[in-house]
This record gives C-alpha cells, structure tokens and sequence, in this order.
C-alpha cells in the first residue's frame, strides 16, 4: 500500500515522432506562448526528462559534502584563525530563473560561514564572480545569499560584486603553455582560501571556468572569449570537446600554481523550472497529457497575457520564481568535482537522439542568463537561440549543416538602458555595418572594450561591460557558420533583419521560406526547451 | 537694321540685375557685338564692379554667350569681352542724382541711350519704396542726364496696367490722355508716402502697440531671455510698418482704379518723367506681365521666381484648390525675349519726336490667352507629369470652377482662421518632439494659405482685368522691320503659340526651377539631417555642448529633486511627498516657464540643511535609478561621437552638480549649478547665477574664450526657446525634441533637429521615486533558526 502512494520515478526524455494525431506543439515565445502543428510524418519533438528528485535533506548533503571533500581535505581541516577566506559565488546569471528562496547559493554558503566561524576565522570577504556581467543590486545579493548574509556582510563592506576594471584590485597570476594571461580578483587570489559556490545549471557551468572566468578581466577573457574559440567549441556544452573549456583549463593549470587553493563546491538542481502543479505547471507536461486543468489554466494564461500591458507581462514573468531541488552536491578539487557534477547535470539533461534534422525549431522563452530582472534584447535573442539552444547538443549538432533554425520570439526592438547600454550601439552601429563576427571582432571589439564611458557605467552603474555584446555574438557563431538560414517566427521584422535573420509571421511561413534552403519536405526537430534538454546525437 | 544701328553706341542700363534687365544686357552682349555697357546698379557692399558680377555675368542667362562669346575676336573669352565692353557704375534710382559720382556721371554723359528697366515689381512692396523708384525713378534718371548734359535718347520701362482696372481699350497713348485718368498731383502724392513712412513709425512706437509686440515675441520665442526678446521685438516692429506701408499702397492704388501700388506708381512716374524729363527725348515702353523667355536666350529662361509661378506650384501641389478669375478672361503675359526685342527696337529706331511716345508690348490684342485656356493647359500638363509627395505618389491636381474673388478669398479666410486657432491651441500645450511638429505642420499649411491668400488678393486683380492693350505702334514698328530684324529681334506676339508656350516652354522650366518632385523614388539629393549631420560631426568642429534636461534624459530638476527627497522616507511620507508636488506641480510650471532662472533659485531652496554626504552618494546612485532610465541613448552615443571626432564636449546645465557628477566620464568640462554647503550641509542657496537662458550663452561665450575655441565652429544641442541665445550664437545648433516655440523656429532657420527618446524597453517610471535601500524581507528565509554569527 505504502509504495502505491509513491509518487512515479520520472521519466526520462522523449523524441516524440510527430503523426496526425500528434496535438499542437507548446513554443515558448518570449513573455508568451505559441502552439503549433508540426508537419506530421517528418517531424519529430524531443522532449526533456521529468525532474529528477531532490535531495531529500539538502542541508544534510551540503554538511556531507564539505566534511567529505573529493580529492580535497575536509572544509573544517581548511580553516584556522587569521587566515584570509574568500567566498566566490556565481551571480544573476544563474540559475534560470532565479529560484524560490532559499536559494542554493544560501545554503552553501550559511553553512562555510558557520563552518568558517566554528574555526574562528574572521577575515571572510564575499565576491560575487560575475566576470563582465552587470553588478548585482543589493536586493538580488540578498535573493541569493538570504538576509543573515546579506546582513551581516554587506553593510561592513566584505559583501560585494567582482570589479574587472578596477586596475589595483586585478592581480595576473602567469601565462598558460599557450600564452593565456591569467588574472584574478585580487582579494580571491591572495587569500588563503578560496572557496567557490556554483549552480551548474547547464553542463558549461562550473570547473575551472568558475575562477578562471568568474573572477578574471578583458585581458584574460580575451583569450577564450573570441570567434576562433568559439567556432572551435562543439559545442560549448560539452567540455571535452569545448576549446573554451580548453582554454579555461589551461587558465585553471596556471591558478593551481600560481593562485589559491580553491575549494570548489558544485551544486545540480532538477528540471522542476515550473512546478509540478500550480499556474505554470503545464509548461513542463507533454501536450497529450495535459489534463483538463492544464488546459484551462493554459488557454486562461494566455487570455491573461493577452490583456496584460507589455509592463505587466514582464513583471508577471520576471517574479515566477523556480521551484528548484537540489539534485546533487560536490566538493572538494576543482577537475574531479566537475567530473562528477557533470555527470548529474547530463543525467536530467541528455537524451538520445538519432540523426540530425533538416529543419531545427525552437521556442525561445522569456529568459537568458543576461536579462534576469531586465530586458531580452533583439542580441539576447540571438545569443539564447544560436548561441545556448544550439549548442546543447553532444556529438554533433541537432541540425544538419547547411540546415535551417527557425527560432519563435517577438524580438522586440528594446533595450533596457542601464543594464544594456553597450548592446543599444552595438545593434545600432556595429550591426547596421555588419553580422559577421570575425569581422565585427577584428573592426569593433577593441573600441567597445575600452570605452571608458561603458566602464564607467560598468563599475558604478549596473551595466553590463562594452565588451558583452560581443561575447553574445561570438556564442552564436559556430551556429552562425554552421547553418544556411535563420528564421524569426512572430518577431519585429526591422529588428530581425539587423540581426541578419530573416522574418515570418507563421511557422507555416517559415518552414515554407526554408524549404528555399533544403529542399522541400525538409525533416523538422522541435527542441521542446525549457525545461533543459540537451541532445545526444549519434 | 537694329545691329547696325545700334553698333558703336554706348548704352546704360538701369536695373541689370532685374529679370529684363538681366536678359537685356545679355542680348544686347550676344547680338549687338560693337556695342558697349554702363550699368547702373546698386554697389552693395561688394562694389558695383563685383556686384554686376556675381548678379549679372554669372547668372544661367550667359552660358550660350559664355560658351561661344561674340564679338569677332575667336580667341577672346567671356570675361575678356565682358572687361572690354561691360563697365559697372555704382547708382540707385532711389537716390537723387543716382548717387552717381564725377566718374558716373560721365560715363553717363557719353552714352546714346539710356534704357532705364528698374523698379519695384514686387506686388507687395511698400508705398514709399514704390514711390521713390518707380514714380521717382525715371524723374531721376532723366534729371541726372540733364545735369550731365547728355543727349541721349531715354526709354523707360513702365507696364501696361498703367491704363488702370477696367474693361476694353487701352492705347499707347500717355496716362493723362486716357478719359479715365484721375489726375492727381505726383508731388503731393511723394509727400504723403513719405508721411505715411513716418507715421506708421509713429505709431509702431505707441505703448499699446509695443505692448502688443512684446506678448507676440514671448508667444513666439517663450522665456528666451531679455536680448532675444527685445531683438524679436524689433524685428516684429519693423515688419509691421512693412506691413503698415505696404497696406498703405494697396489703398492708395484701389482708390484710383489700379491693381496695385506697382501700377499705380509707374502710372505716376511716366507722368512725371513727360512733365519733368526737359529737353531729354524720351519712349516709353510698356510690357504686360513679363514671363520666361520663348527662345532667347533659351527657351524657359528666367530669373526670379516670378508673378505665376508660386500660384502655379501650389496648384500643382494640390495646396490651391480655387483660384478666382473669368474663364473667358484674357491673361496677358508676354514673353521675355518679345520685350527685349521691343526695347531694341524703339532703341533703333531712336526718338519719335519731340514729344514722348508710347510702345505697348502685350500679347491680349494680337494673340489672346483665355483664362480658362491657361487653367486646362496647365491642368493637363500636370495630369501628363504629376508632382510626387513624400510618399512617392503622384499628386492629384484640383479641377477650379472659377468662382468670384470675393468667395475664394472668404474661404481661405475661413480655413486661414480654422488653422490659426489649431495653432493657438497647439502653442498652449507643452508639447515636444514628433507632437511639436505638427504645430510646425499646422504653421507651415497656414504660411502656405497666406500666401495663398497672398495670391489671390494680388493676381486675382490682374486676372479680372479686361483691358486690351493697344499695339497699334508696336504692329507698325514691326511692318517696317527688315527680314533680318523679324528673324533676330522678333517682337511680334502673334508667333506665340500658346499650348507649346505653356507647356512645351514655361512649365518644364519652371517645375525644375521650382525643384518640384516630378518623379517617384527618393529624393535625388541626400536627405538635409543626413547632410547637416554630417557637417555637425565634421572633424573641423571644435566644441559640442548639450543641454541635459529633454536634450539627454527625459527628467527635470523636479524629477531629481523628488527622487533625492524620497530615498530615504517611509511609505506614508512617500505618499505625502507625492501628493504635496502634486499639488504644487501647476505653480511650478507656471513659474518655470516665465523665467528659468528664477525657477530653480526658488526650487533649490529645498534642499536646505539636506546632508551633502548623504546626498552626494545619493546622487550616484541615481545614475542608475534615474539618470540612465531616462536617458536618450541616441543622445549619449552623440555626444560620445563627438569625444571620437576630437571635438570637446561640454555640459551647461541648471541642473544640480550633484545630480550630473556621474554623467563626467562623456564630458571634457561640466557647469552646473552649484549650491552652497555650510558645515555638512547644503544651505539650498545657488553659488552663481544658474547657468540657463542668456546666462547660458554668457557662461558658453565665456567658456570658448578661455578655451580659444571658435563659437562658429560649435555645435549646441538644446531642446528649448530659452537656449535659443545659445543655439543661435553657435555654427552649428541641433534642436533636440524642440518644444512647439523651438520646433517652429528650428524649421524656419533650417536647423538640424534630432528627435531622440529614452530607450524603448525601460523600465516604466511614472513617479520620480527612489527605490529604498535593500531591507530584509522576512519572509521565506533560511529554514533553519539563525545560528550565524558574523565573525569579525
């Protein structure tokens, strides 16, 4: 009896062949949805895995977690009094969305602290590695490091974003074997510990990307953040194939030498972006069983959506917060954490796939890692579709090369003007000159960098770095030379066309337009995502 | 015959830079090789020499003689045989004795003819100028021949409409012999145009009227400051005496039976010239209404943009919809060419006599133009070749039913009045950018209604006149010409073939002189903000300085002042805070808008005793909160444009230092208003005059001097009219979504205006309210009791 009320194990990920019978297919569509027939008897749709469990007692994981380090001595072994302790922690970008309190990054590091303090030491500093990103605002610190943190922090000044541009708080730590300039946060790289707090949210989270990217500046980014890196990365979700993580690596050869000794504390969450019941539950259910509820309340949100001011729609969105579950934690040396936190991320990610498509479609939601609490920019657009859903895929693409993505979003021409000022002059100039990134890398990237108004704004505002918009092209660049066309269904035309894609008012339309391009008939996979999915493609 | 006759004469001209005078010098140059010129014409402040020039030799007129010069010698260039024979005499018929000097006068006094073509034409022009030239003028001319005693023989150029408003003949006979002259004395009408000039300066100076002047220049520039007020002032004076005189000379002319004051001068000043002229022999020849030549020097040449033309253009733009006029009525113009022609003619053929004889030169006698006949040819014309709109499509043209003067006029009026009461409304409202311009659109359809109406009140005259000009001695002039004469000198109306006149000849070349879009697609020349961009972003530019307020962020010191004010209050003092601005917000406007200045002194009495630390680090915190949320990224990649190019950049701004402190990295220098602290605190007193208005264009002046930069090699970019002694002291001035006044004035001086707006996708702030510092929320907190102890 007691077993019958437990609930199923989830089910793995699904490639569902499309049929006559098969209903319309859930797209996500910026602060929207849209449901589309797929052509039947060439399409197919891959579905993510249901959420894995969480961890029944999370707290009780995390305390196992440090007392039982991999490759790594026990966190309390680590700790003495006088000794210098810097806490880094992954900032905004992740996870997506932001979760429900208290959110992972509390319970980490609540229970360093209190470790830290058990130990006697009193010289702690809490740095946000945000890298290039914009500087978190004291009200999404405290989001993700709970009040008692925040609190007892931030007011004396030990609580505080990375500073990338800030000349005497960079230190360089050497040169790789390839002549990668390593840099590092200064108070990071000279204390006497290091600890690094990450949500791995997708496989190219955390590794030595964390400290070598997170905490490091232009100069060192520059080195992996670039067209030729990212052209070579197939794709960036799949480290052993990644030369982004290569070069990360290298960097993380350097820190073991020449930096600090740095505690890696990598966390998973499951899919449950949604929820399992509530409003929005019915996003991460398969069409064909939704009930009679997921429907209602489906055809009712979208009444809602319908009505609601473009305001009110993104603060509606913008406040859903996930209902995330710790799935796993690791600690301990920074490579052989990875190694297993990686295998937990790809067990709720991966799912098989046979053979590539001729046609690629996809739903681009509402969020990406740079437009948390902001806007999603016509470049995040790009950046989300060509860049993050192209790449999640191991062995090879999803789509054939040569092949079509058809990408649905409104892709509105907007910006928000404090966190994206940079991208405002990057779609207004660099793009109306041209969408090619080596071309824009060698003419612009540069001039963009150094621009000291958008430093400026990026250390005393909360602006992303002139260089971002950049770095958000180059993600798509792989994609961008891997395919033979773009496609924007339901997006603002003009926007569009700066981008390089092309613009169509219906799937229909679209797949029609890229019929020009493969051939008519074209097979056609529906990357079914959010929740994550990533494709194994043999 | 006339070649001849004329060869080795010396021949002065009045008037050569006017539109006969031009094609007479140019045909006198081309066709008559021995002969040489004097022309008289008014030095400016270049000189006679470079006068006649830049406004005689250069004009369209001489590129047949420029390209294949006359006068035998084959290897003697344009300016070569201009040099020989062309000599420039600084002279104004205006003037007693010409105001010619001992050179002049002798010059004069050596020529055989004197053909005296200036005047006042326009149709407008005030009683008194039209008195001096055209009533005094060939008194004048005659006088000065008589002082230098020169035997000459004087033809002076008057018009047909001399013979007044009415119907059936009118001959070549002189005024004062036509039954239905009104004599009148010319002297005493000299004396009391004079009057009327020194009346209406009077009364342009009464108090009411100055007073009334002073509320049209604030209407107009708003609080633009005391010196561009006053200036706007006189200007506004000046132009209503114009008007006052040139009322004064429609008046006058209507009470005798003319058209206008044009005709009644000459009418006066032929009889003037037969009573005064003494022993000179003189001809008079009167053309109809002068239009683009037939052939000579080219077909379609002409010079002005002249008596139909505007009419015509605003027909073909759809903006005239009636114009009045008799469809059977005749519409006399002759061509240019015919009118030289006669000239040279009556130049040959030399005095008739002692007496002064007449030479009409008019086409309704010989070869009438109906009325209604020009109306179908022009319609059709412009059916075959529509004028295009912005929007590439063709312009479809009104079909008239020729209704009376009285209902055309009406009607303009009405709509006239329609328009100007749109116009006071939109003026009222504190409208800006794209909104501003439909004030400027509504501005622009009234200009062009008054010109419009402008039309109708003086063409519709001319166009109701049924006289039919007597040629008579023309007709015999031309029976006794020799066959060379007729081929090379035509002045016989009869070879005008109407339709290929009007449509094959006139309007080609007027619809290119007009620059009317005649084809679809974009404009052939760059668009004008892309030019004026372009030369606002020019290297050679030394300075850009900017406004802040509307020119970079859509905010104001209210704006600042409240986020400042509520950062650190409760919720419920929020709400009291808001509702007291509120409240105050209509006191504030109105004291904002009669003086800039006065506005922030009292405003930033407010932040007396405020903290300065706690409000300086406020003040970079708004940055985020405010500042950028506001702010025009087209603005702000302008001014960073201009930091490439090398150009300085400058902010003036009444704005507080405070508040613009984080905005330093784009400027190379900021002046702000600056409050004074006292021991902490601010004491909400400002240290200097805030830098707006004149004091704006003072602290700029100021500003270039010690900088030795070039205020003409300056760009200022402002959003207001109390900048204008800014933007109007710079080289180069940008109106930034100009209020209604700005917008207007922007688009009458050709000013580059940029419509920037804050970044779609912002965050919608209705309230200038600071977020409160982040607080601990409470809620959904750590599951566990706190434990944490801060460590230090």
């Amino acid at each position: 009896m007691a077993s019958d009320r437990r609930p199923r194990p989830p089910r793995p990920g699904l490639v569902l062949d499309v049929d006559r019978s098969t209903p319309p297919v859930l797209f996500h569509h910026g602060e929207g949805f849209r449901l589309h027939r797929l052509p039947p008897g060439r399409s197919r749709v891959i579905y993510p895995a249901e959420p894995l469990p969480g961890l029944a007692d999370p707290d009780g994981a995390i305390t196992e977690a440090l007392l039982n380090p991999i490759g790594e001595d026990p966190l309390p072994s680590l700790l003495r009094p006088g000794m210098k302790l810097t806490i880094a922690f992954d900032d905004l970008s992740l996870p997506l969305p932001p979760m429900r309190r208290p959110d992972v990054r509390q319970r980490v590091i609540e229970q360093v602290l209190d470790m830290a303090a058990a130990a006697g030491v009193d010289d702690v500093h809490l740095i946000a590695a945000l890298a290039l990103h914009r500087r978190m605002t004291d009200d999404e610190l405290r989001h993700a490091l709970g009040d008692r943190v925040f609190d007892a922090f931030s007011p004396i000044g030990a609580l505080y974003n990375h500073d990338a541009e800030d000349p005497d708080q960079m230190v360089e730590l050497g040169r790789t074997d390839q002549d990668e300039l390593v840099t590092m946060n200064r108070r990071a790289a000279e204390s006497d510990l290091l600890v690094y707090v990450n949500i791995n949210l997708v496989a190219m989270d955390g590794g030595w990307k964390s400290t070598a990217t997170g905490l490091a500046d232009y100069r060192a980014l520059r080195h992996h953040h670039n067209v030729a890196t990212m052209v070579n990365s197939r794709s960036f979700m799949d480290r052993h194939r990644s030369e982004l993580h290569h070069s990360n690596w290298r960097q993380g050869a350097v820190i073991r030498r020449h930096g600090p000794r740095v505690f890696q504390i990598e966390t998973t969450v499951n899919n449950n972006t949604f929820g399992r019941t509530g409003p929005l539950a019915a996003l991460q259910k398969r069409e064909w069983e939704w009930s009679a509820r997921d429907r209602a309340s489906f055809v009712a949100m979208q009444a809602g959506l319908k009505a609601m001011p473009a305001a009110a729609r993104r603060r509606a969105f913008g406040s859903w917060l996930a209902p995330y579950e710790l799935t796993s934690v690791q600690a301990g040396e920074v490579e052989a954490v990875h190694e297993r936190t990686t295998d937990n991320v790809l067990a709720q990610h991966l799912v098989p796939v046979e053979g590539q498509t001729d046609v690629l479609t996809m739903g681009l939601p509402y969020i990406c890692p740079y437009n948390v609490n902001s806007v999603m920019n016509p470049i995040l657009v790009m950046c989300l579709g060509l860049g993050y859903f192209f790449n999640l895929y191991r062995g090879r693409p999803l789509v054939r090369e040569g092949g079509v993505v058809i990408m649905s979003h409104p892709t509105a021409w907007e910006f928000h003007p404090v966190h994206h000022p940079s991208y405002i002059d990057f779609f207004e100039q660099v793009l109306a000159s041209t969408t090619d990134p080596a071309e824009i890398e060698a003419k612009y990237e540069e001039q963009f960098a150094t621009d000291e108004w958008y430093i400026h704004l990026y250390r005393t505002s909360h602006a992303y770095h002139g260089v971002h918009p950049f770095y958000m092209w180059y993600w798509g660049a792989h994609a961008l030379q891997w395919l033979g066309r773009v496609i924007v269904v339901g997006g603002e035309p003009r926007a569009v066309r700066r981008l390089g894609f092309q613009p169509a008012s219906t799937l229909d339309d679209a797949l029609e337009m890229a019929a020009d391009v493969v051939g008519p008939s074209p097979t056609v996979t529906h990357l079914h995502n959010p929740p994550i999915v990533m494709a194994d493609v043999t | 015959m006339i070649v001849e006759r004329l060869a080795g004469k010396r021949i002065a001209v009045t008037g050569a830079t006017g539109f006969l005078g031009t094609a007479l010098v140019e045909r006198l140059l081309r066709c008559v090789p021995d002969c040489e010129l004097v022309l008289v014409v008014r030095p400016g402040w270049r000189g006679a020499a470079e006068r006649v020039r830049r406004d005689v030799l250069r004009n369209d007129a001489f590129d047949r003689l420029r390209s294949a010069p006359a006068g035998g010698a084959g290897s003697e260039s344009f300016e070569q045989m201009t040099g020989r024979r062309v000599r420039a005499v600084a002279g104004d018929v205006g003037r007693d004795g010409l105001g010619l000097d001992e050179a002049g006068r002798s010059l004069l006094a050596d020529c055989d003819v004197v053909i005296h073509a200036a005047a006042a034409v326009s149709f407008d022009s005030a009683l008194d100028d039209a008195v001096e030239v055209n009533m005094l003028g060939p008194v004048r001319v005659a006088e000065a021949m008589r002082a230098a005693a020169s035997a000459a023989h004087l033809i002076s150029v008057s018009t047909c409409y001399v013979a007044g408003s009415r119907r059936g003949a009118a001959p070549e006979q002189l005024v004062d012999q036509s039954p239905f002259f009104v004599d009148v004395d010319w002297r005493g009408e000299v004396d009391s145009a004079r009057r009327a000039r020194t009346d209406a300066e009077q009364a342009s100076r009464t108090p009411e009227r100055l007073a009334a002047l002073a509320r049209e220049a604030r209407r107009e520039l708003g609080a633009a400051g005391t010196p561009a007020l006053t200036a706007k002032v006189e200007s506004l004076r000046r132009r209503w005496v114009d008007r006052q005189m040139s009322e004064a000379g429609r008046a006058r002319a209507a009470s005798l039976g003319f058209p206008d004051a044009y005709a009644f001068t000459k009418a006066l000043g032929e009889r003037a010239l037969v009573e005064t002229r003494g022993e000179v022999p003189v001809s008079i020849v009167r053309p109809s209404i002068i239009e683009s030549a037939l052939t000579e020097p080219k077909p379609g040449w002409i010079r002005g943009f002249r008596m139909a033309e505007p009419v015509i253009a605003a027909y073909a733009r759809g903006l005239l919809k009636e114009f009045p006029g008799v469809p059977e009525g005749i519409i006399d113009v002759i061509p240019v060419d015919l009118v030289v022609s006669t000239i040279l003619a009556v130049a040959a053929r030399g005095p008739a006599g002692d007496e002064p004889d007449v030479t009409q030169i008019a086409s309704g006698a010989a070869n009438p133009l109906r009325y209604g006949q020009l109306v179908d040819l022009v319609r059709e014309w412009f059916i075959d070749h529509p004028v295009y709109d912005d929007r590439n499509q063709p312009i479809g043209v009104p079909e008239w039913s020729f209704p009376g003067r009285g209902r055309v006029s009406a009607q303009l009026q009405r709509a006239q009045r329609a328009l100007g009461a749109a116009d006071r409304v939109l003026a009222s409202l504190p409208l800006r950018g794209r909104r501003a311009e439909l004030r400027a659109k509504v501005e622009e359809q009234s200009d062009q209604l008054q010109r419009a109406n402008g039309y109708v009140e003086l063409y519709g005259a001319y166009t109701e006149c049924e006289a039919v000009f007597g040629l008579d001695r023309l007709m015999e002039t031309w029976d006794r010409a020799d066959p060379a004469d007729r081929a090379d000198f035509c002045f016989d109306p009869r070879v005008i073939d109407w339709s290929h006149y009007v449509c094959g000849v006139h309007l080609p070349s007027m619809v290119r002189r007009a620059r009317l879009k005649m084809a679809p697609g974009a404009a052939s020349a760059e668009p004008r903000p892309v030019r004026l961009r372009r030369q606002v972003l020019d290297p050679e530019r030394h300075l850009a300085v900017f406004d802040l307020e509307n020119t970079l962020i859509a905010s104001n010191v209210v704006a600042s002042y409240s986020w400042l004010a509520t950062r650190h209050l409760d919720s419920g003092e929020r709400a009291r805070f808001v509702a007291r601005t509120l409240r105050e917000a209509p006191r504030l406007l109105a004291l904002d808008r009669r003086d800039r200045s006065d506005f922030l002194r009292y405003f930033y009495r407010r932040f007396e005793g405020a903290p300065v630390d706690r409000l300086d680090a406020d003040g970079r915190e708004m940055l985020s909160d405010l500042l950028m949320v506001k702010s025009f990224p087209a603005g702000i990649r302008r001014i960073r444009q201009h930091r490439r190019m090398g150009h300085r950049t400058l902010l003036i701004t009444g704005a507080l230092d405070l508040v613009v402190e984080p905005l330093r990295p784009l400027f190379d220098d900021i002046i702000a208003a600056e409050m004074g602290a006292d021991g902490g605190a601010y004491d909400g007193r400002l240290v200097s005059a805030p830098p707006t208005g004149e004091a704006r264009y003072q602290t700029l002046a100021d500003y270039t001097a010690a900088h030795g930069l070039d205020l003409g090699q300056s760009v200022a970019y402002a959003d207001s009219t109390s900048d204008l002694p800014m933007l109007e002291a710079v080289g180069f001035p940008v109106a930034v979504n100009p209020e209604t006044k700005l917008a207007s004035l922007a688009r009458r001086r050709g000013w580059l205006i940029e419509h920037w707006s804050p970044s779609a996708g912002a965050p919608a702030k209705r309230l200038p309210i600071a977020p409160r510092p982040s607080r601990a929320t409470g809620s959904r907190g750590s599951p566990r009791p706190p434990r944490l102890s801060r460590t230090a």
